[in-house]
C-alpha cells in the first residue's frame, strides 16, 4: 500500500489506517464525529497528499486543457484562479472531477483524485499525444519535487493558519474564495471540501510533517477520511467513484455547472451531452424517521424510482441525509420512500447543500 | 482490546452474560464497537419476538457502516434497553455496559455452543 508523508504522524496520532484506493490513510483519530464538529466549530486538518497535482506547461497547455475537461478554461484569466470540472470520456461518462489552477502564462496546475490518478494521467497522456500538441504533463506526487496537500478547514482555519505562517499573512489573507496564491515553497488556495472557510497548502513534501505538527501545536484538530465525508456530504460535494464514474454523465450528477456547453470549443464529451440532455437529476434527501441512508438504497416516488449515491447521519443536523439520483419530475419539497432492510421510510427531497458555514440551510 | 472473563461470546461479535434467572443478557464486543466507530443509530426487536440462533436481531449502524446484530441462541426477547436506542453512542462508551437486549433461551443446553473470552479473543488477534 502507498503511504503519505505524513504516514507516521498519523500513526504517532494513533490514527485507525484504511486501505483508500491502495493508500494508506486515516479513517479518524478516534472519534469522526467529534472530527466533524471541529471542522464546523473550530479548525480542523487532513492529509490530502494521496490526491495528485499534476503540473501543465507549454505553449499549448490552455489548448489541451480547453478539449481536455468539460468547463471552459478560459475562464481563468488571472494568477492563482481555480475552476472545478470534469474531466470526460467521448460517451460523456465523468473519468474523474477535478480542480485546475492558473499558475501564470502557460502554465496550470491540475488536482485529481488518489484513486483514479493513474488512469488520469493515461488519459491524458493519450489525448496529448492524438491532438500533437506542445504541452508537458508532470505529476508531482512522488520522486525529488514531491508535494504534500494539507486541508485546513473550519471557521478558525485561516486564522490559525497564519497563527503558524505569519509570512503567508500577507499573500492569503485577501484571496477570495477559489483563489490561490503563492508565499515561497508554498501554494495556498482558499478551496475545501467541507463546506467551511479555509485553506488547502500544497507544500514541498520534506516540508509537511513540520506544518502538521505545528498546526496541530495551534490546536487545527487532525480529521480523517471519516470526517471528509460526512462534511462534504453535508455541503453537498460530489465523492467521485460514488455520485458519478465513467457511466454516469455529469447532466444527471449535478455536474450541469462545471460543463460549459454554451462556449462553441469542442471537447471531449461534448457530442454525446449534447446527443444525450439531462435524464435524471440530483438532489437532497433527508430522512424523516429513524435510520441511516446509505448508497444504493432505492428511492420511490410518485414520479418514478431513484437511487441514493451517497448517504450517512450528519453529525451537524443529527439526521440521515443523502444525495440521490432522481426523476427529473420530482421536485424539492416533495415527499419520497426510501428502501431501507425491509422498510419504506418517508424523506424529503431538498437542495443538495445540507449545511454551510456552519449553518443548515434545509 | 477489552474482553471480559466473565462473559461469553459469539463469532458474530455479540457478548452474552448469562443471568441467574437464566435469561441472556446480549450486546456488541469492544471489538465490534471500535470496528464500527461512532454508532449513531441502533433498531432492536419487539420484546415477544422469536428467532432462531444466528438469527439478524438488531440493526446498529455508525456513520460508516450498518452491521446486524444476530440471536447468539434460539429463544425469544424478554426486554430490550431503550438508552442504546435513544443515544447510540452509549455503546462505543462501554460496550460491556451498553447491553441491547435480553433473551430467554428456548434451551439451556444452547448456551453450551458460546465461545469462552479467551476463545474469543484468539478469533479476533487471528482475525
Amino acid at each position: 500500500m502507498q503511504k503519505t508523508v505524513l504516514n507516521e504522524d498519523h500513526l504517532r496520532s494513533g490514527a485507525r489506517m484504511v486501505d483508500f484506493g491502495g493508500w494508506e490513510m486515516p479513517l479518524h483519530y478516534g472519534s469522526q464525529i467529534e472530527e466533524h464538529h471541529a471542522v464546523r466549530r473550530d479548525a480542523g486538518m487532513f492529509d490530502v497528499s494521496h490526491m495528485c497535482a499534476v503540473d501543465i506547461g507549454g505553449a499549448d497547455s490552455a489548448a489541451f486543457l480547453r478539449r481536455l475537461i468539460a468547463n471552459n478554461i478560459d475562464k481563468l484569466q488571472v494568477a492563482g484562479k481555480a475552476l472545478y470540472s470534469a474531466m470526460l470520456n467521448e460517451a460523456g461518462g465523468v473519468i474523474d472531477d477535478l480542480i485546475v489552477y492558473y499558475l501564470d502564462e502557460n502554465r496550470y496546475r491540475v488536482v485529481i483524485n488518489a484513486a483514479t490518478a493513474a488512469k488520469d494521467l493515461r488519459w491524458m497522456a493519450a489525448r496529448l499525444a492524438d491532438w500533437q500538441l506542445a504541452a508537458t504533463i508532470t505529476p508531482r506526487r512522488e520522486g525529488a519535487d514531491a508535494l504534500a496537500m494539507i486541508a485546513v478547514q473550519g471557521p478558525n482555519a485561516r486564522q490559525k493558519v497564519w497563527q503558524v505562517l505569519p509570512d503567508s499573512r500577507s499573500a492569503c489573507e485577501s484571496l477570495k474564495p477559489f483563489f490561490a496564491a503563492r508565499s515561497g515553497d508554498f501554494f495556498i488556495a482558499r478551496t475545501g471540501y467541507t463546506g467551511e472557510d479555509g485553506y488547502e497548502i500544497t507544500l514541498p513534501a520534506g516540508q509537511a510533517s513540520e506544518l502538521w505538527t505545528r498546526l496541530a501545536a495551534a490546536g487545527v484538530q487532525p480529521c480523517g477520511l471519516g470526517a471528509r465525508d460526512t462534511l462534504r456530504l453535508e455541503a453537498g460535494m460530489n465523492l467521485y467513484g460514488q455520485d458519478m464514474d465513467e457511466n454516469v454523465s455529469p447532466l444527471d450528477a449535478g455536474l450541469a455547472w462545471t460543463v460549459d456547453l454554451v462556449n462553441p470549443r469542442d471537447f471531449v464529451g461534448k457530442a454525446a451531452l449534447v446527443a444525450r440532455p439531462q435524464q435524471q437529476q440530483f438532489l437532497g434527501l433527508v430522512l424523516a424517521e429513524r435510520g441511516v441512508l446509505r448508497a444504493h438504497q432505492k428511492v420511490i416516488a410518485r414520479q418514478g424510482a431513484g437511487e441514493v449515491t451517497s448517504g450517512s447521519f450528519s453529525p451537524t443536523m443529527q439526521k440521515a441525509i443523502a444525495l440521490a439520483r432522481l426523476p427529473l419530475a420530482v421536485a424539492v419539497g416533495d415527499s419520497v420512500e426510501v428502501a431501507i432492510r425491509d422498510k419504506l421510510l418517508a424523506a424529503r427531497v431538498v437542495k443538495p447543500c445540507f449545511v454551510r458555514n456552519g449553518n443548515i440551510l434545509v | 482490546m477489552n474482553t471480559p472473563s466473565d462473559l461469553k461470546y459469539t463469532r458474530n461479535h455479540e457478548w452474552v452474560r448469562v443471568e441467574a434467572d437464566g435469561t441472556i443478557t446480549v450486546g456488541i464486543t469492544d471489538h465490534a464497537q471500535e470496528l464500527l466507530g461512532d454508532l449513531v443509530f441502533v433498531e432492536l426487536p419487539d420484546v415477544g419476538g422469536e428467532f432462531s440462533a444466528d438469527q439478524e436481531v438488531a440493526v446498529v449502524e455508525s456513520v460508516k457502516a450498518a452491521s446486524d446484530v444476530y440471536a447468539p441462541v434460539t429463544g425469544s426477547i424478554v426486554d430490550i434497553n431503550p438508552t442504546a436506542v435513544e443515544t447510540p453512542e452509549v455503546v462505543n462508551q462501554d460496550a460491556y455496559a451498553a447491553w441491547l437486549f435480553k433473551m430467554q433461551p428456548a434451551a439451556a443446553g444452547d448456551l453450551d455452543t458460546l465461545l469462552d473470552a479467551a476463545t474469543y479473543q484468539q478469533l479476533v488477534d487471528a482475525a
